[in-house]
């Protein structure tokens, strides 16, 4: 057990009404000082203590009509678990959220929740809403350290057996559900570890892997099987594996990098982003050479983009030990797709912001590393189809940074290998997306589910486990009819 | 599963390793390759399927010791297991009925050019081997090369066995003397490559080569790889690693190549003091 509670303080606050509730301000989540987080690749905050929790929790004004689970794409009870948490019963809490989301300790790090379920909180309309992704993120992280972790009950064996490609979020999510309900699961995985992004991309200092890896272990206990170093379209099609399972979710993500196609960009110390943090997260190369990838030393490193893994990319070459760290992006941070928190983090970590700023060429040494990036500046113009202005070049306004590193983090793909090999997948030509039915998450293939990034191309970790879960739903209806309508497609 | 069955001394800094991968074994075509990790700390390194046996289960690999996970491989043996094995990698290799192909082996790249040069005989064309290295003892598979072409015909730099001189050498003889070459495959250093398309380039006779850029996943996901083909970027491990040799930039791939040079001189340095240091402390023991 953790320590305990303060029973008379829970009590007084239980019994607060609806206006002294209001009073009671945002709990603050302790973190690592920015001095100290910049040369450790440690978790950054500490997460709440229980008591900050219990004390956060009372806030919730338990509503009739919680517009919170509007905002989560799996739609988590969350007044229902948000009231154990008031109530110091962690327990309770915990198993609340399960009943919708298998990977609480990995959503309450990872999601945008601003733009989700804190969103929609009413308390966010006068002033701060309820932490519910921090809140979320304690309970799992209370059930790691202390409660007992129950492995899910597995219903008697169908006897079918079904197939996941990919062990993102989206397939590991489609396998819990699909083993739950007794098929037998095999997940088959590129890489030689679980998670996707979850693993290679986002770094430990967002989430730490051993609660990836904690995951795992438990959905092996649960009896799904993972086959690692496994490429679908490689060392067997998505037919042949068709040939031995009953159906198949195809979650392999979008991990294509994306290039801007600029003179210079194969210079060397030029990166995707996906390149710099595999080998950072993946293959630990800030701890070279204990262990043995390397990646480049860099004292003044260019990142290109303004997204969620641009500021990953951003943080992570600052604690390599990176003097001068550019962001460049080219609207200005209001347009900014990465999330609030990871923005102010990257700034008090000393990332310099430069906005309106777009790379036209990189320019090299004799050896053919990556010295200069030529600058243009922009500036707003009308919107364009996204609501948002668009940027346009200030003419003649080229400048150089000087730089030995740069870092493309304007986006990915979706992976092209299994609809490559794969005939009678129908492919989005515009997007390279498998095109699929968002209510069913069948593709044209018959027997072939899809979900998570390869279907909607790159979006967020809780989506793909909103799909995941889905096509688990989805699959059993099949496995049980056998029933393949075709459907309309997106 | 990736047990080391065998691995055989070929020559001063070359191992030949026989690996049981039973999948990739009935799976892998001629050019393709598998990216294997030896240990928990171990980084992804590409290596070319030599060759394969189906019925057997296991693959073979030919590896030049050239620096820390090469070297620690060469110490492994049989009995041992690799970590990790994932393959087969890349596309296969197009093989067409040519007339008659030059295979183009230098020194380690005689390994990958050997089930090329396997295919090639199979689909019907006439074979001729070059194989180069700097001496005698760097010319491997030298009997395997010789069962799966029609002709063999071996340089060293030094003389010391063949004829002295460079495979772009025995090219142009073989082009002087008037013999008619449809194609020429090409695996081995970069320069040598470089060398032999400029050559071919002259002659017009179409060349394909076999590009080794560092890679990390081999499956698309980085891009690690990418190499300039005829003024586009392509991803060698999913688009390769064969390419049209007029059309790829050598001198772009040797600077990315070189890259991480330095850093893989300190591994390399860190992991013989930890060895020696490893030794010292068994010798003591004992
Ligand atoms: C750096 C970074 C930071 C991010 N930060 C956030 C964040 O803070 N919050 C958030 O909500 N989202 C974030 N995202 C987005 C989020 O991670 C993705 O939307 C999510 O991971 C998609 O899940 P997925 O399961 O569809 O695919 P992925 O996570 O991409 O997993 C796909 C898996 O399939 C495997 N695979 C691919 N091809 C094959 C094949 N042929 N055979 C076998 N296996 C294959 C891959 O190796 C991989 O393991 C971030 C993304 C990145 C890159
Ligand atoms: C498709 C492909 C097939 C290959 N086939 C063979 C083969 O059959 N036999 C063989 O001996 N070698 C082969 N190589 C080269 C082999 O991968 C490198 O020699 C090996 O990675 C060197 O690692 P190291 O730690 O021993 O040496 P290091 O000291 O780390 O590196 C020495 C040199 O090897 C290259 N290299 C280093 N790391 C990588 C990496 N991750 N990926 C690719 N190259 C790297 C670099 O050019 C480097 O300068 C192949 C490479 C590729 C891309
Ligand atoms: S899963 Fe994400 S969106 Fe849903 S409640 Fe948790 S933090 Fe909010
Ligand atoms: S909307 Fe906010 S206050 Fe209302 S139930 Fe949801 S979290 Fe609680
Ligand atoms: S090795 Fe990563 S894309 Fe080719």
């Amino acid at each position: 057990m953790s320590l305990p509670l303060d029973t008379d303080e829970i009590q007084r606050l239980q019994a607060l009404k609806g206006k002294a509730r209001m009073q009671i301000p945002r709990q603050v989540m302790p973190e690592q000082k920015p001095e100290d987080r910049r040369v450790n690749f440690r978790e950054v905050p500490f997460g709440l203590d229980p008591m900050s929790a219990v004390v956060e929790a009372n806030r919730c004004l338990q509503c009739k009509k919680p517009t919170c689970i509007d905002g989560c794409p799996v739609g988590i009870n969350i007044p229902g678990f948000i009231e154990h948490v008031a109530a110091g019963d962690f327990e309770g809490a915990i198993r609340t959220i399960k009943e919708t989301n298998m990977l609480p300790a990995i959503c309450g790090r990872v999601c945008p929740q601003e733009q989700q379920c804190e969103k929609e909180c009413v308390l966010a309309k006068k002033g701060d809403p309820v932490s519910i992704g921090r809140l979320e993120r304690f309970a799992a992280d209370w059930e790691r350290t202390f409660g007992t972790v129950e492995i899910p009950p597995v219903e008697a064996p169908t006897g079918k057996h079904v197939g996941v490609v990919g062990s993102g979020p989206a397939g590991l999510t489609a396998a819990i559900d699909l083993r739950r309900a007794g098929h037998s699961v095999t997940i088959y995985e590129a890489l030689h570890a679980p998670g996707g992004v979850l693993m290679y991309g986002i770094p430990e200092f967002r989430l730490p892997k051993a609660i990836v890896n904690a995951e795992v272990e438990i959905m092996q206990q649960m009896g799904i099987q993972i086959e690692y170093n496994y490429v679908i379209g490689q060392i067997e099609t998505l037919d042949e594996l068709l040939e031995r399972h009953d159906a198949v979710f195809l979650g392999t993500g979008a991990g294509l990098p994306w290039f801007m196609d600029l003179p210079g960009e194969n210079l060397c110390g030029v990166y995707s982003a996906n390149e710099y943090l595999t080998r950072v997260n993946l293959m630990r190369a800030y701890d070279f050479p204990n262990c043995d990838t390397p990646i480049a030393i860099s004292e003044r490193i260019a990142v290109v983009g303004g997204g969620n893994v641009a500021m990953d990319v951003a943080r992570t070459a600052i604690r390599l030990g990176a003097k001068e760290v550019y962001l460049i992006y080219r609207r200005t941070e209001v347009e900014m797709p990465a999330r609030v928190e990871e923005v102010h983090h990257a700034k008090e970590e000393g990332v310099i912001f430069k906005m309106l700023h777009n790379p036209v060429r990189y320019i090299g040494d004799e050896h053919g590393r990556v010295r200069y990036v030529e600058c243009i500046r922009m500036e707003l113009g009308e919107p364009d189809a996204s609501g948002r202005r668009r940027p346009v070049v200030v003419d003649g306004s080229e400048f150089m940074i000087d730089v030995d590193t740069v870092v493309v983090a304007i986006g990915n793909g979706p992976n092209p290998l299994v609809p490559r090999t794969t005939p009678g997948l129908e492919v989005d030509t515009k997007h390279g997306t498998v095109k699929t039915n968002m209510n069913t998450m069948r593709t044209s293939k018959v027997g072939v589910f899809a979900g998570g990034d390869i279907a909607v191309g790159a979006a967020t970790v809780i989506l793909a486990m909103g799909h995941g879960r889905q096509a688990a739903r989805s699959i059993n209806q099949y496995l049980s009819t056998g029933v393949w309508e075709i459907e309309a497609l997106e | 599963m990736n047990e080391i069955l065998r691995n055989v001394v070929l020559s001063e800094s070359v191992n030949q390793y026989l690996v049981r991968a039973p999948r990739i074994a009935q799976r892998r075509k001629a050019g393709q390759f598998v990216i294997i990790r030896i240990d928990e700390r171990g980084e992804r390194i590409p290596l070319t399927i030599a060759d394969a046996d189906p019925a057997q289960g296991t693959i073979t690999l030919v590896v030049q010791s050239v620096g820390k996970s090469t070297c620690q491989m060469s110490e492994l043996n049989a009995g041992d297991t690799l970590l990790d094995v994932v393959g087969p990698l890349g596309a296969v290799t197009p093989i067409h009925q040519y007339g008659t192909v030059a295979v183009i082996g230098g020194g380690i790249g005689i390994a990958p050019a050997h089930p090329i040069t396997q295919a090639l005989k199979e689909a019907g064309n006439t074979v001729i081997s070059i194989l180069g290295a700097r001496n005698k003892s760097l010319i491997i598979m030298e009997e395997e090369m010789r069962r799966a072409s029609h002709e063999v015909l071996i340089c060293t730099d030094d003389g010391s066995y063949g004829q002295k001189g460079l495979v772009t050498d025995a090219l142009k003889g073989l082009i002087a003397a008037g013999r008619e070459i449809n194609h020429v495959y090409a695996v081995g250093p970069v320069i040598m490559m470089k060398f032999v398309s400029k050559l071919t380039k002259e002659h017009n006779v179409p060349t394909t080569v076999s590009l080794n850029p560092v890679m990390v996943d081999g499956t698309g996901m980085c891009g690690g790889c990418r190499v300039s083909v005829g003024g586009k970027t392509l991803f060698a491990c999913v688009d390769g690693p064969d390419f049209d040799g007029h059309l790829v930039d050598f001198d772009e791939l040797m600077k990315r190549q070189a890259f991480y040079k330095e850093q893989e001189r300190r591994a390399h340095e860190h992991y013989k003091q930890c060895h020696l240091q490893e030794q010292i402390k068994i010798a003591t023991n004992a």
